[in-house]
């Protein structure tokens, strides 16, 4: 049962030279540059998104995820949804209004994969970049590089994927929309994708020893044309490739998966399935791990599974 | 300028530029030389810690490196990740286990 969380709103990723990730993640990746804050944060967003800022740049000594933020509908729910939290035991820390520029009060709290996650109700809404709220045009005319929609989810590896799952699912609203068990290992879940809209996923989940790590963020595309498209700018501008152009087994999506310069993952994709509430949890077997992440190749690849920030 | 890069073990070696880090040096097409696999890939930004190695001996430069991987001290002592390393003279390295690249873990920064 949704609980009046809407979307992935922000995520503010490590980053060692803010100066080069602003230049992948706002010419490479075609995100909009909407400025720095008193801190030296870079702030942006991908063109579609009504909201001011959607990806946060953190200079720091060590790449990773700091937390990632979802949009509630109301104040009135960021309440109830911070009570839920206290009761089922989180550790929550409100953080003023205005702490993120432009962004209002936020209810921030720890997970049992040592990642943190944030809910928000309000956030200075600019609109679409580039194209009016009446009678809009399709697309702006002048996007750099991939011209990235919008964020889109997160990729999480940690340890206890069972609770963190739980935890989405029973206190924020989270539908499970597909796992991947291991049929020969007790049905231990190896991977969890939950939704908390009508997406394919908002968040994902992957069994790993050490908490709190990073896997990738992901950004919307167009179409297959502009996956590929994506392919070839990241070979102009020698950025570091992991895997595609390919397609998802799970989620179905078309995709493919670079690094930022501070090695952070990234994943731009295209399509993939839906969930609507009514929808029974899609089901992977860990034996056919190679086929449900890459469909194509349906190969296991080391580095997708084992390297992180 | 190009230079020679050896393992420890004595066994193999690589040339790399000195406006190439080690693991595009390893990646390069050399005449007569087989296709190395020495140093593990990862993210190739200094950020996942899977191409950890000693440099024995020998001049070079690094990029910055997560300090996850590759603390302080252990940087003065010659330990980098070779994606961020940029050979200076000819370089002798060695690969560090990747038990002991796990146990590296330092504690987690504080968020702001």
């Amino acid at each position: 049962m949704r609980k009046g969380v809407m979307r992935p709103g922000h995520v503010q990723i490590r980053v060692m030279d803010i100066e080069e990730a602003v230049i992948h993640y706002r010419d490479r990746l075609g995100l909009i540059d909407v400025g720095r804050d008193a801190q030296g944060r870079a702030y942006l967003k991908g063109w579609t998104e009504v909201d001011r800022f959607s990806v946060v740049l953190r200079e720091a000594d060590e790449p990773g995820m700091d937390f990632m933020g979802f949009k509630v509908v109301s104040s009135e729910v960021l309440e109830q949804r911070k009570q839920d939290l206290l009761r089922y035991g989180c550790q929550v820390e409100v953080i003023p209004a205005g702490e993120l520029d432009g962004c209002g009060e936020r209810v921030r709290f720890d997970s049992p994969t040592g990642h943190y996650f944030e809910l928000y109700a309000e956030k200075d809404q600019t609109g679409k970049w580039g194209v009016s709220e009446s009678n809009p045009e399709a697309w702006p005319e002048d996007l750099k590089g991939m011209r990235a929609n919008r964020f889109d989810h997160c990729l999480l590896y940690g340890d206890d994927i069972d609770g963190t799952a739980a935890l989405l699912q029973n206190v924020l609203g989270f539908q499970l929309s597909e796992q991947v068990l291991d049929r020969d290992g007790g049905d231990m879940r190896v991977a969890a994708f939950l939704a908390c809209s009508m997406k394919a996923h908002d968040v994902a989940l992957v069994r790993h020893p050490e908490k709190g790590k990073f896997h990738h963020a992901s950004f919307y595309l167009d179409t297959w044309g502009d996956v590929l498209r994506a392919a070839d700018l990241i070979s102009m501008h020698d950025i570091a490739l992991d895997i595609g152009p390919t397609r998802h087994g799970l989620t179905h999506g078309q995709t493919i998966y670079f690094f930022d310069p501070s090695g952070n993952r990234n994943e731009v994709f295209t399509g993939g399935d839906y969930t609507y509430p009514d929808h029974p949890v899609v089901t992977w077997d860990a034996q056919q791990l190679g086929k449900a992440i890459f469909y194509h190749d349906r190969q296991l690849n080391e580095n997708f599974l084992g390297v992180v920030t | 300028m190009r230079f020679s890069v050896s393992l420890g073990d004595g066994g193999s070696s690589f040339h790399c530029g000195d406006q190439q880090n080690l693991l595009e040096g390893m990646q390069s097409f050399q005449v007569g030389v087989p296709l190395l696999k020495l140093i593990p890939v990862g993210c190739r930004g200094g950020g996942c810690g899977v191409c950890r190695i000693r440099i024995l001996s020998g001049q070079f430069e690094t990029k910055k490196m997560s300090r996850k991987h590759v603390s302080d001290q252990e940087q003065a002592e010659g330990v980098a990740l070779a994606c961020r390393v940029y050979p200076r003279s000819d370089l002798s390295i060695e690969l560090l286990s990747s038990a002991e690249n796990n146990n590296n873990h330092s504690e987690r920064e504080s968020l702001s």
